[in-house]
């Protein structure tokens, strides 16, 4: 992304702060990429002839006559066949040593698709994770986060889901990642022999925050690419969305904005939108899935992040240490997936809404039975029994490290239905009931 | 015309210098090298507009040329809305060309071309005044009138009107004549402004009548009136957007208008997949046919979603005037606020609460407002019945547009988390929520005629029990299960019988999904009746078994078809189950 040779240099800086310049020039557009000595830099607000621009590596060390190189288009990506299997940084560039890709340039963070063309989601991506197939179905097209705390071992479950869907692409937006975490995906990938089908974007620790601002579009536009025109399913994992609003709110602060609820941006939840919505099932067969991360602090999902994320999401999925049994799962009770109800019963097994939300329930009777013994009190042979359920329940079907199909998912929750409750305490219609309970 | 040029660009807000006058909420087209795009102008200073534009603003440049329009935001209304998919300016998503949403690009809400059986109502030498019919055509099943436009002042004289036959939207149907002899020709398409209320009616009067909507947390605990409002705070989770989806497919109405208001696309896309395909129960069409729905999708430009809610509501004005009943649903009403203090922020505006403006709650207000129950000037009857839902940050309902919407409101449908993390839905708070129509005597009247007698007796009764119960469990938390009397546990279960029968109804059930009203009193009757035997047990374990085996006979008759005979079957059962514990 270099300037070309012809294109006026603009010299008379009016106004540095922290991550934005000034400069007069005229014919400038908005939305525009330009370099401020040889920083790559947006233009944020114009006003007659001064323009604003957000440098995205910061501007220490920018001097009032730094040069200013205007490029005439927004950020573009060159998308192609040859993205598979690379890894680039959020400007698009390749990090991994491999040659510069030959290909279309196409805008990033581009119009959203109209919503009359798009298809109603009904396609099952199976992940082998039982909480996450049997309780909360992934659809394509659907867009879901992990609200996890940061010592919660998300990118341990991210590669798994990775590794273990039918994707045809899996594209990989790293934002604020860490170096080792980095270094864990790209091992994962390698090992597992899947590195053709995966792309990276990736902003470490080690560079500027404000560039993380650029990853998602550009994930997402190679997304669109994959999905659009090659009709291919293409699983997008954003890793981790918090830091990415705080790089918005960094951006907005600078520009003397008003800060709303828990200082971040007014627009957080258009900001936010504009990337999930992104995802989408085509009536052609392309899909673009997003999963995501947002880490929160101490569980608190009322803070800013969280909250408008939960608005924009198909659900969200909770992590949590089952002490009972030393593994993590995927919590049962708080986790969501909206458009399960879209495959549930339909792509699956008929009995499987049913014992899903039987299985929920019972879970919950259990939590409570639990409650009532941490607080000293005697507990009934049905809470004692709801507890033994949810032990193995959590052990033979929930833990992570579970992989089994649906089907033997259903059926060992029909076996501990019938080891642990009677008819009545299961609840399930009665023609499911004449079939899977009595046949066992 | 006033002409202008861009002097600044701030994200979607453009401050334009005129050359003439311009006007408050005046449409004003930016020309982005042969673009066209929209913008509203929403604040003035000096010869500086500052318009709010309706697409992305990328690759604008200061000096491109602006031309104003000399009138506000209008939707353009005739014959031909219905099953419509509009964006939040009435662009008729369908007739857009390819896969993305290319901005300029506006399309005709109506068919111009199409032709409809125009039949005339009035008559020449009639006088009419603005909202008066002057002849109807059949839309799917809506006898469409063809009205005097809202737009002008004063009365007019009926000079002709056209002969039954088929006439195109464009074609003239009337001519009249004003106090000074002034002639206008009139054709089946007006306009009119969407940030103004249509006031074409002779009265409005309170609401009366009670709308059934099929959900019987509703119906039966806090009906809404038709004509009424009423909204649907919750946090995410809780299930806002089935709940409307539900009231949507099984309401008493006329007419379905869905604003999708900055929520998200594959809901919409969800309606428009199902309501071709679902059938309204009470026509035996397709839901489509009675439904328009108005999309402003969460990536959609911010400005048209904070337009998209008041082109739905004048739509529904439109259709009221026809002596329609009109369910208005928009979801959610807080992306609407939040598309208001995007604006506002970039504008500079002192903030108010939560950095919202500080008109917000005026806002609210006034919009909930526009819906009611009317008498027409010819004596029919229309109605708006407003739901909106409220998606509070944080779950919090003392935010600033919950708050604001209280005030607005009539009936409050809390959504509550606890509810809906043990899967009862519809999530709704029996105890939070409320209905303020319960008090109007002209309500209890219409309920005690077309219900049962002394219907809201039951219906306080019901609260009641509910309200034991949750008193009953609290004290069974604290003290425990062999600390408190035999009868908490008694009323406990007693509550949890009515909650779990009455109250949580499953929405994918084809049964239980939609409960006509007078199932719901039959069933309300039914549990009332056994929250009125008197049991007799010797411990308190004895319940819990007990009240399961209730709980799922009931249960089981919720999922059959009403007075089949398997629901008999149930219900006999379930006089078997009440003698076995009965006191003596």
């Amino acid at each position: 992304m270099a300037g070309k040779a012809f294109q006026k240099i603009y010299t008379k800086l009016t106004q540095i702060t922290k991550a934005t310049c000034a400069v007069t020039a005229t014919g400038v557009g908005n939305e525009e990429l330009a370099t401020v000595s040889g920083r790559l830099a947006q233009v944020v607000k114009l006003m007659g002839d001064t323009v604003t621009l957000q440098i995205f590596s910061g501007t220490e060390g920018i001097g009032t006559d730094a040069e200013v190189v205007f490029f005439g288009h927004p950020p573009t990506l060159k998308v192609g066949d040859q993205l598979a299997g690379r890894f680039f940084n959020a400007y698009g560039d390749p990090i991994d040593g491999g040659p510069e890709i030959e290909g279309e340039e196409v805008e990033i963070g581009g119009p959203s698709v109209n919503p009359v063309r798009r298809k109603d989601p009904s396609e099952l991506i199976a992940t082998g994770i039982a909480g996450i197939d049997l309780n909360n179905t992934l659809v394509t097209g659907q867009k879901i986060p992990f609200f996890a705390d940061p010592d919660q071992p998300y990118n341990q479950v991210m590669a798994t889901v990775a590794l273990r869907t039918k994707a045809d692409k899996i594209i990989l937006g790293g934002m604020g990642l860490s170096n080792d975490d980095y270094l864990y995906y790209k091992h994962t990938f390698e090992n597992a022999g899947v590195i053709d089908k995966i792309i990276s974007f990736v902003n470490t620790t080690d560079d500027p925050p404000v560039e993380r601002l650029l990853v998602p579009d550009m994930a997402l536009a190679a997304a669109e690419y994959f999905a659009i025109q090659k009709n291919e399913s293409v699983l997008v994992l954003l890793t981790d969305l918090t830091l990415y609003c705080d790089a918005l709110s960094i951006v907005s602060n600078r520009m003397d904005q008003i800060p709303s609820k828990d200082s971040m941006p007014g627009s957080l939840y258009s900001d936010l939108a504009k990337i999930y919505e992104k995802a989408v099932q085509f009536p052609e067969g392309g899909s673009i899935t997003i999963i995501a991360v947002t880490t929160i602090s101490g569980g608190d999902i009322t803070h800013a992040i969280p909250d408008n994320t939960g608005y924009i999401t198909e659900g969200q999925l909770y992590l949590r240490r089952d002490s009972d049994i030393g593994k993590v799962i995927i919590d049962p009770a708080r986790s969501l997936s909206r458009l399960k109800t879209k495959v549930m019963g339909k792509r699956t097994r008929e009995d499987h809404p049913q014992v899903m939300s039987a299985s929920v329930r019972l879970n919950a009777d259990a939590t409570n039975a639990k409650t009532k013994m941490e607080n000293g009190f005697d507990l009934s042979d049905y809470d004692q029994r709801a507890m033994d359920f949810a032990r193995d329940y959590a052990d033979q079907i929930l833990a992570i490290d579970v992989n089994i199909d649906t089907e033997e998912m259903l059926d060992t929750t029909w076996a501990l239905f019938r080891k642990y409750f009677t008819r009545e305490e299961v609840a399930i219609k009665d023609e499911f009931m004449k079939i899977h309970w009595d046949k066992g | 015309m006033t002409k202008g040029t861009v002097k600044g660009i701030i994200s979607n807000l453009v401050q334009v210098e005129v050359d003439g006058p311009v006007s408050q909420n005046e449409i004003c087209y930016i020309d982005l090298e042969g673009t066209k795009l929209m913008a509203e102008v929403i604040k003035v200073s000096g010869n500086i507009a500052y318009t709010q534009v309706f697409e992305s603003t990328r690759g604008l440049r200061p000096g491109y040329p602006v031309e104003f329009s000399d009138r506000m935001l209008e939707v353009k209304l005739g014959p031909g809305m219905l099953s419509k998919n509009y964006d939040g300016l009435q662009d008729d998503l369908n007739k857009m060309e390819g896969l993305f949403l290319t901005r300029g690009e506006y399309t005709d809400p109506l068919d111009e071309d199409s032709e409809w059986d125009f039949e005339p109502l009035a008559k020449a030498g009639d006088t009419v005044i603005p909202g008066d019919w002057l002849g109807s055509v059949q839309e799917n099943w809506i006898n469409h009138k063809i009205m005097v436009p809202f737009k002008l002042e004063g009365k007019f004289q009926v000079k002709n009107v056209a002969a039954k036959g088929k006439y195109k939207l464009t074609d003239t149907i009337a001519t009249i004549t004003d106090a000074e002899g002034e002639e206008q020709e009139l054709n089946m398409i007006q306009y009119w402004p969407v940030k103004l209320p249509i006031r074409a009616y002779e009265s409005k009067p309170r609401p009366f009548k009670m709308m059934e909507t099929g959900v019987r947390t509703i119906d039966t605990l806090n009906p809404i009136a038709e004509g009424g409002t009423g909204f649907t705070p919750g946090p995410f989770g809780t299930g806002k957007t089935v709940l409307q989806h539900s009231i949507s497919q099984n309401a008493e109405a006329d007419l379905i208008i869905v604003a999708a208001c900055g929520e998200r696309a594959n809901e919409v896309v969800e309606l428009f997949t199902e309501f071709p395909e679902l059938d309204d129960p009470r026509t035996g069409r397709k839901l489509m046919e009675r439904t328009i729905i108005i999309c402003n999708t969460s990536n959609m430009p911010v400005a048209a979603r904070e337009a998209s809610v008041y082109t739905a509501m004048s739509i529904a004005e439109y259709y009221r005037s026809m002596g329609l009943r009109v369910l208005l649903l928009a979801d959610s009403t807080s992306r609407w606020a939040q598309a208001l203090r995007e604006m506002s922020n970039r504008m500079e505006e002192l903030p108010g609460p939560d950095a919202y403006p500080m008109d917000l709650p005026a806002i609210i207000s006034n919009f909930y407002s526009r819906a009611g129950y009317v008498y027409l000037n010819n004596g029919e009857a229309g109605s708006i019945t407003f739901i909106g839902a409220v998606s509070p940050a944080g779950g919090n309902l003392k935010e600033p547009v919950t708050e604001s919407t209280k005030k607005a409101a009539r009936c409050f449908y809390s959504l509550s988390q606890d509810r809906a993390d043990s899967k009862r839905y519809p999530a709704v708070d029996p105890i939070d929520s409320y209905s303020k129509y319960l008090e109007y005597e002209e309500v209890k009247e219409y309920l005690d005629a077309n219900i049962s007698s002394g219907w809201v007796d039951s219906v306080t009764k019901a609260k009641d029990i509910l309200l034991r119960g949750k008193e009953a469990k609290d004290q069974i938390n604290i003290l425990g299960d062999d600390g408190v009397p035999l009868d908490y546990h008694g009323r406990f279960w007693k509550s949890e019988l009515l909650d779990r029968i009455i109250l949580v109804q499953d929405g994918f059930d084809p049964v239980d999904k939609s409960t006509p009203m007078k199932r719901q009193a039959y069933m309300l009757n039914l549990v009332l009746k056994v929250c009125d035997t008197e049991f007799a047990f010797d411990s308190y374990e004895e319940l819990q078994p007990y009240f399961t085996k209730l709980i799922n006979d009931l249960r089981q008759m919720n999922y059959q078809p009403f007075e089949s005979d398997e629901f008999k079957k149930y219900e006999s059962e379930l006089e078997v189950i009440l003698e076995e514990r009965r006191a003596k």
